[in-house]
């Protein structure tokens, strides 16, 4: 079915974004957005109302009705109403999970990647092994309150006992839902087929308990479908029937309403396939920093809970402590006041940064939060433990075993960056710092923003289910993904090896659109910015003998690179980046590294 | 005229404030509509379920799960005594019995016979909660609890911690500009709220506390000094639940900052009246601020009416603070909204308000500012 208009809104925690796609000449396009606040609490209690008011706004700017009164007019009609209307949600605080595996590492950890993959927060792993005696699971567990519980463990046809007793210490619990004291808690049982009726003994009075199939049949296998699809089931039957409003928007969507975050990774999860690339997108909002990622065909989401840029910024500066986030400020500023600054930060949370001095520092600490999220990343997005692998004689020398991380830098195509700190940084140069100080990237890396965090109404657009309309859904999708949601920064070339400082550690030859040519040489310790647009560019990179810019040591590629709004960025920083301690060393460091890409106001810096 | 949607602390000479007081789960409601009460008084309890100990009877005993109930000697529902048997078999020809007794007085909740496990739960735990302000019960929430109203003078904090306490407000500093030092804090302020100007060290919350001051009310503290009081690095403001004995309300921010005029003269004019206070934070999701109310008598109304000004926003005119750097602190009043974007000296685009800082006009980003509502 040809769709002529496509509404798609996200009801965030604090705004809610509603975007207006249109065909226009056999293609699709972003044509307007709208904001409002998102009405889900007191005193409005009706999330509808924030999402009229978002839709208005692209009413009055594309000048054409989309409302006739409180409904949205579908299918269009001439100029009037759009042909479908679907929405994503995290508002109310998303969705939030606690999960249960026999053994942590393993149908623990299969649980967690099926609910972080579905969009929602992990509040708790409880495990048969995780150190806790049962008196103290069932404290942990009355005390959250979670909107569902994903219970797993033990493969096909194993024992019995262990998953029973894990059920057995939920239902001693008896765990309350988060919204509403008048429905049963849903649970989803994922776990050894063969414990199914002892299960259904011990919860199903007590829970609203669903059965799917095991999210580890074998130890060889993860299979996360059908406890993903479920979790995106309950979301909408229980939680989001319990959210004031959500009927109401329920009733009005052409497709189920999906977790902002799950819609996000579905929709790179699909990038990632349709190119076949590697591919780590993050968005870093005010409470938590989500990472996705694809390496070898893997998708994994991970969810920092605590590490965000305005209610749990004190939680940053807390891990990664104040000299991690000074190391990125090149000024001079007292300790004590620039940790109360960041309280000051976190108590109001919707205040901008006025004075460079201050975008610096929210900058700096950007940099930091990114930096433990994707590590909290790169340790769960791993290769299933447990699991036996046959060796050679060759593994002998590189014993890496079970469990190793997916993410490989150096296999890295594409880093994408959300979220206020890095979509609306008054310069693009600044997102692409951050982004390469934080993810410090090896090889050959695009860098990209999205514009206007519009990859959740993407996400949930390419996912819609109903034959008729799914293929020109996902078409629409993809093209707007290129054309109008990312923002093309450039391509960061970092070659990673050992070599003495200020060494010669990368030639390049460069050749652009219009002919013209360039060499390029990068020394250690070095980042250079070359302007280039978004344009393919041929370049032959040869690395110094002991680097490696993706053959090898010292092997030269000859490839196609792309420029963007930033450019290319040489960064001969090495890996891992090593900021000095010493005062002085850093501050003429990071001056000279900001002024290299143009990053801030120099006169005003010097102040 | 130009309004923009912003943030506000509400500094009320007088207004209506309700109170749901809710028990956790369901329960029994001990009060009726339109009963009079103080703060001590209790509105409501329930019992909580006790907590549960797991007990591997199978483990113990030697035997296989599904034989557990041959040698259960108790059932489902029976209480037990600690140390009291629950459980025995009978060892090689009847010789070296062995059994399993229950480490707590108890009921016994559940026996598996797939794993072999007995659940003990211990007896329920009495859950109360009182009226915390005084006040008239408007309404019942069945099974649940009671919305208490009052007519009282009521002042937002913007960070709080140790919850909720209630004590006769006594000023202990001469004006809004000066520190609670060590000093100024004495026995005769134990189970009061003292109230300060512009910032309280750690040494002298330290002493607030010893003393068993009720609460204190304050401009500053330092973030950093969080840290020593709480036992952790506050990460996320979700606080209230401390057991400090001395709730903490602070009024501005962290650091050292003059308490607002309105607030501190507001606080002086009820000086020896009896006021709840609630130390507690939560900026996500349904906000929770700290707070100060101060119920009135009828001699005390007056025709005030309440403030609608959160509906509305700020417009021109309106009584703002400033919460950022460079001008972080300061109050004045909005001279116009300009309704293009400015471009800050960080280069970030914004809306802006002209804000008149004692006849200083400072271009401001709107959501920098944080509206002040009085009456």
């Amino acid at each position: 079915m040809e769709l002529k208009s496509i509404l798609a809104t996200d009801c965030g925690s604090t705004t809610t974004k509603a975007i207006l796609i249109e065909k226009i000449d056999g293609e699709y396009r972003l044509k307007y957005r709208g904001e409002a606040p998102t009405t889900v609490e007191a005193p409005f209690e009706d999330v509808t109302k924030g999402v009229l008011n978002a839709v208005m706004e692209i009413e009055e700017l594309a000048g054409r009705k989309l409302l006739d009164g409180d409904n949205i007019i579908s299918p269009q009609k001439d100029d009037s109403g759009v042909d479908i209307y679907i929405s994503t949600s995290s508002a109310g605080g998303g969705l939030q999970m606690m999960v249960a595996g026999v053994v942590k590492s393993m149908t623990g950890e299969s649980a967690e990647r099926a609910a972080l993959g579905a969009g929602s927060i992990v509040m708790d792993v409880i495990a048969s092994n995780d150190g806790r005696l049962p008196h103290e699971k069932i404290k942990r567990i009355r005390q959250l309150r979670p909107d569902m519980i994903l219970l797993s463990g033990g493969i096909d046809g194993g024992t019995v006992s262990h998953v029973v007793e894990l059920a057995e210490i939920l239902s001693a619990a008896n765990p309350k839902p988060r919204l509403g004291q008048n429905y049963k808690l849903p649970v989803i049982y994922a776990g050894n087929k063969k414990a199914h009726e002892q299960i259904r003994n011990t919860l199903g009075e007590l829970t609203d308990l669903d059965i799917v199939e095991n999210i580890r049949p074998v130890l060889e296998r993860e299979n996360l479908g059908p406890s993903r699809d479920k979790v995106h089931d309950l979301f909408m039957e229980h939680v989001m029937a319990q959210a004031p409003g959500y009927k109401k928007l329920m009733s009005w969507t052409d497709a189920p309403i999906m977790p902002t975050p799950g819609a996000v990774g579905f929709l790179i999860e699909m990038i990632a396939k349709e190119e076949n690339i590697s591919v780590v997108g993050v968005d870093i909002g005010g409470a938590t920093t989500d990472i996705f990622s694809v390496f070898s065909e893997k998708f994994n989401r991970t969810v920092s809970a605590n590490l965000g840029m305005s209610y749990s910024v004190c939680n940053v500066l807390a891990e990664a402590g104040l000299d991690n986030v000074l190391r990125w400020v090149p000024l001079d500023i007292d300790r004590k006041e620039l940790t109360n600054r960041i309280g000051n930060k976190m108590i109001r949370p919707t205040t901008v940064p006025q004075s460079l001095e201050e975008l610096i520092i929210e900058q700096a600490i950007a940099r930091e939060a990114l930096r433990l999220s994707f590590k909290q990343h790169k340790e769960f997005a791993v290769e299933l433990k447990g699991v036996q692998t046959e060796r050679t004689i060759s593994d002998a020398f590189e014993q890496s075993g079970s469990g190793k991380s997916l993410v490989n830098m150096m296999d890295l195509d594409l880093l994408v960056g959300s979220g206020g700190v890095l979509s609306h940084a008054p310069r693009r140069s600044q997102s692409a710092r951050m982004l390469v100080d934080a993810f410090q990237p090896e090889g050959i890396t695009q860098l990209a923003v999205d514009s206007i965090f519009m990859m959740p109404q993407l996400g949930v657009l390419a996912n819609i289910d109903k034959k008729e309309l799914s293929e020109e859904a996902r078409k629409a999708a993809l093209e707007v993904f290129h054309k109008d949601c990312l923002i093309r920064l450039g391509t960061c070339i970092a070659p990673v090896g050992k070599s003495k400082p200020s060494a010669l550690i990368l030639s390049a030859e460069l050749v652009f659109a219009d002919a013209s040519t360039q060499s390029i040489e990068l020394h250690e310790g070095e980042l250079l910015k070359i302007d280039a647009p978004f344009e393919p560019i041929k370049a032959v990179l040869t690395p110094a003998k002991k680097m490696d810019i993706g053959a090898g040591k010292g092997m030269p590629i000859q490839t196609e690179v792309y420029g963007g709004i930033t450019g290319l960025l040489f960064d001969g920083r090495g890996r891992p980046l090593d900021v000095p301690i010493e005062k002085g060393k850093r501050l003429s460091l990071l001056e000279k590294w900001s002024e290299a890409v143009d990053e801030y106001p120099n006169k005003q810096l010097d102040k | 005229m130009a309004h923009a949607y912003t943030p506000g602390l509400k500094v009320l000479h007088q207004s209506d404030v309700t109170k749901n007081r809710r028990l956790p789960i369901k329960g029994e409601v001990l009060k009726n509509i339109d009963d009079i009460v103080t703060p001590d008084v209790i509105v409501a309890t329930t019992d909580l379920p006790g907590n549960v100990q797991m007990v591997k009877v199978s483990n113990l005993l030697n035997i296989g799960p599904g034989d557990i109930n041959e040698a259960m000697i108790v059932a489902i529902g029976d209480h037990v005594k600690k140390d009291q048997v629950i459980a025995e078999m009978a060892g090689l020809f009847g010789l070296f019995k062995s059994d399993v007794k229950s480490p707590i007085d108890a009921t016994i909740e559940s026996i598996s016979d797939v794993t072999g496990q007995v659940v003990l739960r211990e007896k329920p735990i009495p859950v109360e909660v009182d009226a915390y302000m005084s006040g008239v019960v408007k309404e019942i929430i069945p099974e649940e609890g009671v919305i208490i109203h009052a007519t009282a003078a009521f002042i937002q904090g913007i960070f709080g911690i140790g919850g909720e306490s209630r004590g006769e407000i006594v000023v202990v500093t001469d004006s809004r500009s000066d520190e609670i030092t060590s000093n100024l804090i004495l026995e005769e302020h134990a189970g009061k709220i003292i109230v300060g100007g512009s910032f309280i060290s750690l040494e002298a919350y330290r002493k607030a506390i010893s003393l068993k001051v009720a609460g204190v009310v304050v401009g500053g503290f330092n973030y950093f000094d969080l840290e020593p009081i709480l036992g952790y690095t506050l990460g996320v403001a979700i606080t209230g639940s401390e057991e400090l004995g001395t709730s903490l309300v602070v009024t501005e921010g962290y650091g050292k900052i003059h308490m607002s005029d309105r607030t501190f003269s507001l606080l002086k004019e009820h000086e020896n009246h009896f006021a709840s206070i609630n130390g507690a934070t939560q900026i996500r999701a349904g906000v929770i601020r700290p707070e100060i109310v101060i119920p009135l008598s009828k001699d005390q109304l007056t025709q005030i009416e309440d403030t609608k000004v959160q509906e509305v926003g700020i417009g021109m005119g309106s009584l703002v603070r400033i919460i950022r750097a460079p001008y972080f602190g300061k109050i004045g009043k909005v001279k116009s909204l300009p309704s293009e974007l400015n471009k800050m000296e960080s280069e970030t685009m914004v809306r802006v308000a002209e804000v008149d800082v004692n006849g200083e006009i400072l271009l401001v980003p709107r959501s920098n500012l944080e509206m002040l509502e009085t009456n």
